[in-house]
């Protein structure tokens, strides 16, 4: 029950939204996301650690094609969902008073949240690509409607690409469902049978359908090309739903649905995929350095960083896949802290093209605080939350192929390198014109930061927590295989 | 039977309104007349009859003849304003009734000279609907257009007949079926069953018979071109399904694999040239050419699943398309244009028109959670169930180009600056139409059991 809980939580509230006045409009969406974080806190504490679904809930929907509306949550799953719940509340709490049609903008990142959560609870391979598929409908409409000036080439863009993915997942989930018992089921069990009965050829052809959908959602190098106009022209709310929290459900796509469906396919082919992996850290990693937009520079960052995760779950050992889920969570809360801090920057400066900057530090010290230790936390210093990930998945890729993980590991360096070179241009020297006038965080802005730089903290200093709840679950699919 | 009778009935009763003058009470007549017909043609859900060989009422012909009432049904509730300004209104609502009456027999011959004669009854009302706007030039020219084409496409269909006779010796269809199994001259059969596939595929607008579509969509009135994209479109699969399904089943080899190519070149030639159009009605008439190609898919896999894939095809893209025409029809009369560019940036005073529009372009394109997408879903599953795989994979390709231009609709209505605030005004008629189209794509986009499970 407390799945369908949650789904119905978002999904009333984001229509309820609709129509509240618009003065109250932005305390609905905040509150009602909270009453949901509050609620699946509840459930990580109360979490069994066991390797088995909890709360499953199993209603037929569609009988005659063996659909079912099956939902429930295991140990990774139970973390994505918190990481959806924490940011969204942050995500809306950041949307700033200016912003025209509010009512419609909160109802879309509620309608996001709850298709999200729907990916990360599914069940049945039926019911996942319809929540997969809408939940671009409101980023689309958020990315469109809010978004930069070149909104509409870039969003059109950005749908066909993801779509394009989605749609040979589709052709693939039936391709497995036809190869399920007569009277075809989409259940994940069911598909995971039929996958592994596959011959080594078709399981291939699959492998790489799945790969098209998931790495152009995360993206992977060299599927990338939508992913720095989306982040950089999308509002910054979208930006955060899109790289915070959307880009996970591709990486939670391939450990859920790719991986243990296809093991042949993946012992083939998971090495040329690791391989554009790695080229895609290098690659996003020296990009970033060279970029002048703040927002455009993290959007690469985050090319690179998905870059690791991926290729420590194509290297599919333990450290490698327990490091991508706790990457997955700390990507999440850095990326989304860092968004927002060039936001603040954007809204009080006009700009965030890094020349123009300068100083901030002086003004602005609290910013700088919290940008300094976000930033730590996304150059993986240890006891901030990128350590424990990173460390995790070099070590799992340096199992896989020792030369691999030598070329993944430099993504350390090229991180530190861009990421401090950007907190010298935009926080340290001189003030300039444009920073001149400064002001250092409202009440508001530290209500988004200071929930931020506690995780960053208390991931980096007690992974555990969350490393323990996954693990069950994880062993599973190892030893599935 | 009931249903030709009530519906024949509807028609002569149109006809006497205009003679004893009771034009004004005609319409509800009509919609009370439509609705008696559905309630008695269900009633002869798993009920078949046979009447004398000709006409077979079996679930497949009462399922497609109750979601043909129920289109026509809606579209009369969108027609109504618009043949209300012309003088001869009871001659436009007698002709779509007695082409309904054309429908119904192409959905439950059992032999081919009914099939002849549903798709005349259904053609020749729908050529004179077609030039009904007796001032424009343009519905002249659709009219005369359709007429010249549709009469050889006729021509084809009867040719095939008559070879189908002559091999097998017979126009029943049982009897068609088990003959030309066992025929001594294949290639005779195979000549008949081939011009019968091109005069279908003339009437369901497949390429590379599909010329006629886009002058003769554009030109008709905007009504009678979404009673040509909805109810026509249905009757003609539905009958080019009941042929093939039960006679032809058999030698699929030879003329599956003439389809096979005929459905990839429909699906890209409709596709790729909507891309192109500025005009919002040229663009749905080749997004029509694009939708027939999806449905035969489901006849190329032909199978005990195709016939669910082209009901809810086809149900579900009708619903979708007279929203779609619908708000057309309103935004073309209120702006005084048909392009795109009469869409812009209607959001903001007109929130109904672009959510509807919305959802029916996202259904179009097959989007989940609306009907098209699971429409679309069904298709491909049946076909890869067949081993059409590479079919589907073109149909992917297709249906991403078919977003591209769907999606321009929508960038237009909410992105493009605001050109007037006056909302567009929305009779109580077409607003019911819309919110009834709207809820129904969305429900059966979730509960496609509501429509599968009949037939």
């Amino acid at each position: 029950m407390p799945t369908i809980a949650l789904l119905i939580i978002t999904f009333s509230t984001a229509v309820i939204g609709l129509f509240i006045p618009i003065r109250y409009g932005n305390r609905f969406a905040f509150i009602s996301s909270l009453v949901v974080f509050i609620y699946s806190l509840y459930l990580f504490v109360t979490f069994p650690i066991s390797a088995d679904y909890q709360y499953v809930v199993d209603y037929p929907w569609i009988q005659s094609l063996g659909i079912h509306f099956k939902i429930g949550i295991d140990g990774i799953s139970i973390l994505l969902i918190m990481l959806t719940t924490f940011l969204t509340p942050l995500i809306i709490f950041s949307v700033r008073k200016s912003e025209p049609r509010p009512r419609a903008f909160y109802s879309l990142l509620l309608f996001m949240e709850m298709a999200l959560i729907g990916v990360f609870v599914s069940m049945d391979g039926f019911l996942f690509y319809i929540f997969w598929e809408i939940a671009l409908i409101p980023i689309y409409f958020i990315c469109l409607l809010w978004g930069g000036r070149d909104r509409v080439r870039i969003t059109l863009k950005f749908f066909i690409y993801t779509i394009t993915g989605s749609l040979f997942m589709l052709v693939a989930l039936i391709y497995l469902y036809l190869h399920t018992p007569v009277q075809h089921s989409f259940d994940i069990q069911a598909l995971y049978a039929a996958g592994k009965s596959l011959s080594a050829r078709a399981q291939s052809i699959l492998f790489w359908f799945f790969v098209l959908a998931f790495g152009i959602k995360m993206p992977i190098f060299p599927l990338h090309t939508w992913q720095p106009d989306t982040y950089t022209d999308a509002p910054t709310q979208g930006t955060m739903m899109l790289s915070g929290i959307m880009l996970k459900m591709g990486i939670y796509g391939l450990i859920r649905w790719m991986i243990p469906m296809l093991p042949l396919g993946l012992s083939q082919n998971a090495e040329y995929v690791m391989w554009l992996s790695v080229i895609g850290i290098i690659y996003a990693g020296i990009i970033a350095f060279t970029q002048k937009d703040m927002k455009r520079l993290l959007a690469y960052s985050s090319i690179a960083h998905v870059g690791l995760i991926a290729a420590g779950i194509f290297a599919f050992n333990m450290q490698g896949l327990q490091g991508g889920v706790i990457q997955m969570l700390s990507h999440g809360v850095n990326i989304v802290g860092l968004f927002f801090i060039v936001d603040i920057i954007q809204s009080r400066t006009g700009t965030r093209e890094l020349p123009s900057l300068g100083g901030i530090r002086l003004k602005a010290p609290y910013l700088a605080t919290v940008f300094a230790i976000i930033m730590l936390g996304a150059v993986a210093l240890p006891l901030t939350d990128g350590f424990p990930g990173e460390f995790l998945l070099i070590s799992g890729v340096f199992q896989y192929e020792n030369i691999a993980g030598a070329v993944a590991a430099l993504t350390i360096i090229l991180g530190a390198v861009y990421m401090f070179r950007t907190y010298q241009n935009s926080m340290l020297g001189e003030t300039s014109l444009e920073t001149d006038n400064f002001t250092d965080l409202t009440a508001a802005e530290k209500a988004v930061l200071i929930p931020i730089v506690i995780m960053v903290i208390l991931i980096g200093v007690y992974p555990n927590l969350f490393l323990k709840v996954s693990e069950p679950a994880i062993m599973k699919l190892l030893s599935g295989i | 039977m009931n249903t030709l009778i009530i519906l024949s009935a509807l028609g002569l009763l149109a006809l006497f309104a205009e003679i004893f003058r009771f034009r004004k009470g005609l319409f509800p007549l009509i919609l009370v007349g439509l609705a008696a017909a559905f309630f008695f043609t269900a009633k002869e859900y798993n009920n078949p009859q046979v009447f004398f060989g000709m006409m077979n009422f079996d679930n497949y012909a009462v399922v497609f003849s109750c979601i043909i009432i129920i289109i026509a049904f809606l579209w009369f509730m969108m027609a109504k304003n618009y043949f209300l300004q012309e003088t001869s209104v009871t001659d436009h609502f007698a002709l779509i009734l007695f082409s309904l009456v054309g429908a119904v027999v192409m959905v439950s011959f059992s032999n081919l000279t009914m099939l002849f004669l549903g798709i005349e009854i259904l053609s020749i009302s729908v050529y004179v609907l077609a030039a009904s706007d007796k001032s424009n030039v343009m519905s002249n020219e659709s009219g005369f257009k359709y007429f010249l084409m549709g009469s050889f496409a006729t021509g084809f269909l009867l040719f095939g007949i008559t070879l189908i006779y002559g091999v097998t010796g017979s126009f029943d269809l049982a009897v068609i079926h088990t003959q030309i199994a066992a025929t001594n001259e294949p290639s005779l059969a195979l000549a008949g069953v081939l011009l019968l596939l091109v005069g279908l595929s003339f009437k369901s607008s497949l390429a590379p018979f599909h010329f006629w579509a886009p002058d003769v969509y554009e030109g008709a009135p905007t009504t009678v071109t979404t009673y040509m994209a909805t109810v026509v479109k249905t009757a003609a699969f539905a009958a080019f399904y009941r042929l093939f399904s039960t006679c032809f089943a058999g030698v699929q080899g030879p003329w599956t694999d003439v389809l096979w190519w005929m459905v990839i070149l429909t699906l890209f030639v409709g596709n790729v040239s909507a891309v192109r159009q500025k005009s919002v009605k040229r663009m749905l008439a080749y997004s029509s050419v694009a939708h027939a190609g999806y449905i035969a898919i489901a006849i190329v896999s032909i199978g005990a699943a195709s016939a669910s894939a082209i009901l809810y095809y086809t149900f579900t893209y009708s619903i979708s398309t007279i929203s779609a025409f619908t708000i057309l029809f309103i935004v073309s009369r209120h702006k005084g244009s048909k392009d795109i560019s009469a869409f812009e940036g209607m959001a903001k005073a007109n929130p109904l028109l672009s959510f509807a529009m919305t959802v029916a372009m996202l259904s179009l394109a097959g989007i989940p959670p609306t009907a098209g997408f699971f429409a679309k879903y069904y298709v491909f599953l049946t076909a890869i169930n067949h081993g059409y795989t590479l079919l589907v994979l073109f149909a992917v390709v297709a249906a991403l180009i078919g977003i591209y231009y769907y999606f321009r609709v929508i960038i237009a209505i909410y992105f493009k600056p605001e050109q007037q605030l006056v909302p567009i005004k929305v009779g109580p008629l077409h607003r019911t139409v819309l919110i009834i189209t709207t809820i129904l794509t969305l429900l059966f986009g979730l509960f496609p059991n509501l429509v599968l499970g009949w037939i």
